[in-house]
């Protein structure tokens, strides 16, 4: 299963036969986290002061790079098609707001919302492969993610098996990851590692190696089910994880941190990690994202804030 | 009350005697912070100023709360609206009587505090009973005033038609400068008993008591977020007690004729709903009414169809 590439060894090519050696590195060589290190980093982060044109201008990043999510039991046609309403029209009153970035649904709400935002250039993403808990067969998680991309997804949020990444299986969840993203075709394919049941940042870091080296183009830190979900350190965890792999390789993967992330300070903080991890390639919403619900309106409120000089309250911005 | 007849007991913090020599024992003083959303934190601005009583004395260091923690207080009250304004009333109104129970067990304290901030001894005990009794008198107007103001309404149509108060909601208070316990007690008791919650702004010159009031609030089963009291510049906050857009409505008591402007102003942009307390003698009657419960309601008018009107005929 696990793909080969032909790999030419600069110095030697010439005299020696060209060698096939595997793409799949040794993931139990993963390098180590060092915990308390991360933490402290994280934390450096928050200490940064950020003001007027340039606090203005991270909220509209900010607010450009969420994926608006709605996933619960309860979702209605009527409350995907509000949310979609929603992604294009922030708040009216302010001229000039961008779209956020896309809009996150299930499976069976993927043709209603693909309808709603129509031309936009709002994405679709479809949360797939028996979201959240990951607990079915690889057939119907391969059925699950085909269904959503015939029903027009743009993106697909896979999760892993992490009951089988915690039994040591990590070739099970290379195969699982790679045949998926076959599946995916086009789309783009973000990889929810659920970082709250995984326990260490040791095995954070293995999850990402593997995701990336997998054909991953976002790595994700959680399905908003579980608490923790993102929080600062596991999310530098992830995106030092894609900086060594673009080191190696030369190939850009996303980060998406989702679940928790409500504030707009918040929010900021995770731009100037990203920022002074990654760099300025990854600031936009190819390569970065916020998933999240109620973080719009936090930033909304900021932005309003910023621009009327006058405190706002929740009444005046729409819910959803 | 022994604390408060011997005056000359009274000595604001004193860190030696009158030849110089310090006690033996160095006092222990209390560090007088902000209450917001049921916590003391100092203010977010890290600014202070010195309490001063009439002979320059220092009581205490103050904080100068900033629009920060101002802010910080309306997400508090707002978090702890729902929950307080569906309470039952009957339930409302015993946690007022327990601040004032909570109240009376403390009452040398603040007497004391008074006393230090030049209220004479008499005046001081007055104003602490007055502010128990003040609790007292809105712990039991809670489950009585809003069938008292509610109404039945004759109309002309086949609906039964009746209208009821209301809490309008957050509301923001900046307390009077003198009777800087029982104005602010007055102010905050009629808020609270109709449902609603706040954020106080306690008198500049006066404002112990308000913080040590803080401290009965969270002794009292007042839930976190419901009271939350402020130190600080009056010209400082004012503005933004005015024109933040979560809050909806806002009591201003003797503060002149120009920051009234100016709050009536600021107050339109959401149509807040604008208290002004000027010349109130808290001390008499006139400090306590059912009315200033009503002051921060909203009525509500529901018409509910009915078939008849009166009931005794046919409708058609």
């Amino acid at each position: 299963m696990s793909p080969t590439i032909v790999v030419n060894l600069a110095l030697t090519h010439l005299i020696m036969p060209q060698k096939i050696i595997s793409a799949q590195p040794d993931f139990s060589i993963s390098p180590r986290v060092d915990q308390v290190g991360i933490i402290e980093r994280a934390a450096r982060f928050t200490k940064r002061s950020i003001k007027n044109e340039t606090k203005l201008n991270g909220l509209l990043l900010t607010l450009n790079m969420i994926d608006l999510t709605t996933l619960e039991g309860k979702d209605s046609e009527g409350k995907v098609k509000q949310l979609c309403y929603k992604a294009i029209h922030l708040h009216d009153t302010y001229q000039g707001l961008p779209t956020v970035a896309a809009v996150c649904v299930y499976p069976s709400m993927v043709k209603t919302a693909k309808h709603a935002l129509g031309n936009s250039g709002v994405k679709v993403a479809s949360v797939s492969t028996a979201f959240p808990s990951g607990q079915s067969s690889r057939e119907v998680k391969l059925r699950d993610t085909k269904f959503a991309i015939d029903q027009g997804a743009d993106e697909i949020d896979m999760v892993i098996s992490r009951g089988r990444f915690l039994q040591g299986e990590y070739n099970f969840i290379y195969d699982e990851i790679a045949t998926i993203k076959e599946a995916c075709g086009d789309a783009r394919l973000k990889v929810i590692l659920e970082t709250g049941e995984l326990g260490t940042f040791d095995k954070v870091r293995k999850a990402s190696d593997i995701a990336m080296h997998a054909g991953a183009d976002f790595i994700k830190t959680s399905t908003g089910k579980i608490s923790p979900a993102a929080t600062m350190p596991v999310t530098l965890v992830m995106l030092e994880a894609i900086r060594d792999y673009y080191y190696k390789t030369g190939r850009m993967v996303g980060m998406k941190p989702a679940g928790g992330i409500s504030k707009s300070k918040l929010a900021l903080h995770y731009l100037v990690m990203l920022n002074e991890t990654l760099g300025e390639d990854w600031m936009n919403n190819q390569w970065f994202r916020f998933g999240a619900s109620s973080l719009a309106n936090d930033v909304l409120m900021q932005i309003m804030k910023a621009k009327t000089g006058i405190y706002q309250g929740k009444d005046y911005f729409a819910i959803d | 009350m022994a604390t408060a007849a011997k005056k000359n007991s009274v000595k604001p913090l004193a860190r030696q005697d009158e030849n110089g020599i310090p006690p033996k024992r160095l006092e222990v003083l209390k560090t007088y912070k902000i209450y917001i959303g049921g916590k003391f934190p100092r203010t977010e601005s890290g600014r202070y100023y010195k309490a001063i009583n009439k002979d320059g004395g220092v009581l205490a260091n103050l904080c100068l709360s900033s629009r920060k923690d101002f802010r910080d207080a309306v997400i508090a009250s707002r978090t702890a609206f729902g929950d307080w304004s569906t309470r039952a009333a009957f339930n409302r109104g015993q946690v007022l009587y327990r601040i004032a129970e909570m109240l009376e067990s403390r009452k040398a304290q603040f007497i004391h505090e008074l006393i230090l901030q030049d209220i004479p001894a008499s005046a001081a005990e007055t104003e602490v009973l007055l502010s128990i009794d003040r609790l007292i008198y809105y712990a039991g107007w809670c489950d009585k005033f809003q069938q008292i103001f509610s109404t039945v309404n004759p109309v002309a149509s086949s609906h039964f038609n009746f209208s009821v108060p209301e809490p309008t909601g957050v509301v923001s208070i900046i307390a009077p400068e003198e009777n800087s316990l029982l104005g602010l007690v007055s102010a905050m008791s009629a808020a609270i008993a109709g449902g609603n919650t706040c954020i106080i702004l306690a008198s500049y010159s006066k404002p112990l008591c308000a913080v040590s009031l803080a401290e009965v609030l969270n002794s009292s089963d007042v839930p976190g977020g419901v009271v939350n009291v402020l130190t600080g510049k009056a010209s400082d906050l004012i503005p933004y007690f005015a024109d933040h857009m979560d809050v909806n409505a806002i009591v201003i008591c003797d503060r002149g004729a120009d920051v009234t402007r100016l709050v009536q102003e600021k107050a339109a942009i959401n149509l807040k709903r604008v208290t002004i307390y000027d010349q109130i003698n808290w001390l008499s009657d006139d400090g306590q009414s059912p009315y200033f419960i009503m002051d921060l309601q909203e009525v509500k008018t529901t018409w509910h169809p009915i078939e008849n009107i009166g009931g005794s005929a046919p409708g058609y």
